[in-house]
């Protein structure tokens, strides 16, 4: 688990170094939040099924998502947002809060059709204020749907501090307006977080559950974002002195399982895999015929003249 | 078989229950009550509450888990209990439903039909009335279709649940009881984006769909017009060669629906036929729809709805041009 938590932060690095010279879109920084995406990520079952919303990089990584298609994706092609068969999961979703109906729907149907598996749905803490939120957590308790949320409480939603958001003491409490099992977890202790989510998996069939994971975004809401108009130096400061990947560091080395020699060949071992994904997502070559043809099921007479029309007169060259 | 709007449906459902095991009807008050219409009758007794399911009363959460479901495997079919409270899942299908292909280069998909009561003229309350088909056909990613009787609704139903995509099945609510007319009892399909040439003739083409149709159809009937109506069926995708055609063999183009007149249907086929067929027409183009606000109160509908006057005037004008 350490190991992807490293892997999560380079990763970060990476993109916002990509991001910064021109070669990546916009980009949402998951650094802080590593405890909370690869702890619960690590409690999935082969046949859970993931729910993101954006910010979940580390979970793609610890679900084998093809780092060469994340590099595509956030470059702004939605080839790279090709579903593999095997990841388990949904895409990458924008609009805040409004995966979670599309979760308990996936939770509705994998124990309509029997099977023993669970959706694990994610959420910031901007997300709990939308209505979505609510209604899904309401249609689960309904349903005893086999779906665990994890609020993604890293405080800040862009500008908006946790204490804007809500007057909820805390926002695993929301659970109990739906019926159903709310918890609270430090999010920057790993050991709690896949706890946490092991236990809701392990109950996911007498129905959902909340999980509230307390963590911090240590750096911008996106690339698109500057913090320092809303927060100050000494708040990100306290958090970093809670930072997930140097608590769980310190144990390890403690108990002598890890070592600097260790941390230096993970580090560079995972930055070649993540520079060789790059340089095959640099080779991508965008093909705008690929738009049209991933519309419909089928090719409607008018979307094909449009597609020809544009194919002969290439006006994009 | 004689059967109304209400059950060809209900029969199509049937069907559909039937044929495909991973089709799953949900929406509010559509079990034991069998919906608001009574379009779902009895088929909860039928198939279960597992497959015929009661949800809270929330829109988006009725269209997200739907698409949940698709997502996974499920075929379901929701039911929106008017077109008016949909504006409350409409981030759902415009955002989700309508891109997911798009999003996941066709890996992951949403095939799934939202049945939906459209459109006035049975004085119901506010947002009980309104025909939005243009919001929806302008998303793209969306099919859109609205039979406009009882053998196009059941065949357009059984068409769309072999569809991988997300249609949206809009019933004109006054359509529902109006008339019967034959349904075979046994599965048939009419053509997704396909419409019918209703009536043939030379003077002028009379583009429709929805209640405007049997409103068009009577009056062509009383002036003895020879004109050819088309009835649109499914509005996107658009049928525009059926149109282009037609209005080349009549020269004259008059569209009829019952949505505002700005930005609607009407000023989509306007302007398809303007860019491919402007010097074969002999007449300006006409459009006959609702005035360009929102659907009023019960009280005032007749002075909103078009009138088979107001489309009587327009034959007349447009033949006289």
């Amino acid at each position: 688990m350490y190991k992807y938590m490293l892997f999560a932060r380079a990763l970060d690095a990476k993109m916002l170094s990509l991001q910064r010279q021109g070669r990546a879109a916009t980009y949402a920084p998951l650094i802080g939040e590593e405890a909370t995406q690869i702890g619960s990520a690590f409690a999935f079952r082969n046949q859970d099924v993931f729910v993101p919303n954006f910010r979940q990089h580390g979970v793609f990584l610890v679900r084998n998502f093809p780092l060469e298609n994340f590099f595509v994706y956030w470059k702004g092609y939605e080839d790279g947002g090709k579903i593999p068969a095997t990841f388990n999961g949904t895409a990458v979703c924008v609009p805040v809060g409004s995966q979670m109906p599309h979760a308990v729907g996936i939770a509705f149907a994998l124990k309509h059709m029997n099977k023993d598996a669970a959706v694990i749905a994610y959420v910031g803490d901007g997300g709990t204020s939308e209505g979505d939120f609510y209604e899904a957590l309401n249609f689960s308790g309904v349903w005893k749907a086999p779906l665990v949320t994890i609020i993604e409480n890293n405080q800040w939603a862009i500008s908006v501090p946790r204490s804007k958001q809500t007057a909820a003491q805390t926002l695993a409490q929301k659970a109990i307006a739906a019926g159903i099992r709310g918890v609270q977890v430090d999010g920057n202790d790993l050991i709690a977080v896949y706890k946490a989510t092991s236990e809701a998996i392990a109950n996911a069939r007498s129905g959902p559950t909340v999980i509230e994971c307390v963590t911090y975004r240590m750096s911008m809401h996106t690339t698109a974002d500057d913090p320092t108009k809303y927060r100050t130096d000494e708040e990100v400061a306290e958090w970093q002195k809670k930072d997930p990947i140097a608590r769980v560091k310190a144990y390890l080395v403690k108990k002598s399982f890890w070592n600097e020699d260790m941390e230096k060949q993970t580090n560079d071992e995972q930055l070649k895999q993540i520079d060789d994904a790059v340089d095959k997502a640099e080779q991508f070559k965008p093909d705008p015929m690929s738009m049209y043809d991933n519309v419909y099921s089928f090719m409607p007479e008018v979307l094909k003249e449009e597609r020809d029309a544009a194919a002969a007169a290439n006006s994009w060259q | 078989m004689q059967m109304n709007m209400v059950s060809a449906i209900n029969n199509a459902l049937d069907t559909i229950l039937k044929q495909d095991p991973a089709a799953i009807l949900l929406g509010e008050d559509i079990g034991k009550d069998g919906g608001v219409f009574r379009v779902t009758d009895g088929l909860q007794a039928k198939f279960g509450e597992d497959r015929v399911m009661d949800t809270p009363l929330a829109e988006s959460g009725i269209l997200g888990a739907s698409i949940g479901m698709a997502m996974a495997g499920l075929h379901p079919i929701p039911e929106i209990q008017f077109a008016g409270f949909m504006y409350l899942g409409f981030d759902q299908l415009v955002s989700h439903a309508a891109r997911y292909r798009m999003r996941t280069r066709s890996s992951l998909t949403v095939p799934m039909i939202v049945r939906t009561p459209v459109s006035g003229g049975v004085r119901a309350l506010e947002h009980h009335s309104e025909s939005p088909e243009a919001l929806y056909a302008h998303v793209g990613g969306l099919v859109v279709l609205e039979p406009s009787g009882p053998y196009d609704a059941k065949g357009l139903l059984l068409a769309a649940a072999k569809l991988k995509d997300p249609v949206l099945f809009l019933e004109a609510t006054k359509l529902y009881r109006l008339f019967k007319e034959e349904v075979p009892e046994d599965a048939y399909e009419v053509p997704i984006g396909k419409a019918n040439v209703v009536r043939q003739g030379n003077a002028l083409t009379i583009v429709t769909y929805g209640t405007m149709v049997p409103l068009v159809k009577s009056v062509v009937e009383d002036k003895k017009t020879d004109a050819e109506i088309i009835d649109l069926r499914t509005i996107n995708p658009l049928d525009e060669s059926t149109i282009i055609s037609s209005v080349k063999k009549t020269t004259r183009l008059l569209i009829v629906h019952e949505a505002p007149l700005s930005f609607g249907v009407g000023a989509e086929i306007a302007a398809r036929v303007a860019e491919k067929a402007i010097y074969e027409l002999e007449a300006p183009i006409m459009r006959v729809a609702s005035p360009s606000f929102p659907y009023p109160d019960p009280g005032y509908e007749k002075y909103y709805v078009p009138t088979e006057k107001k489309v009587a005037d327009a034959i007349d004008k447009i033949l006289s041009a």
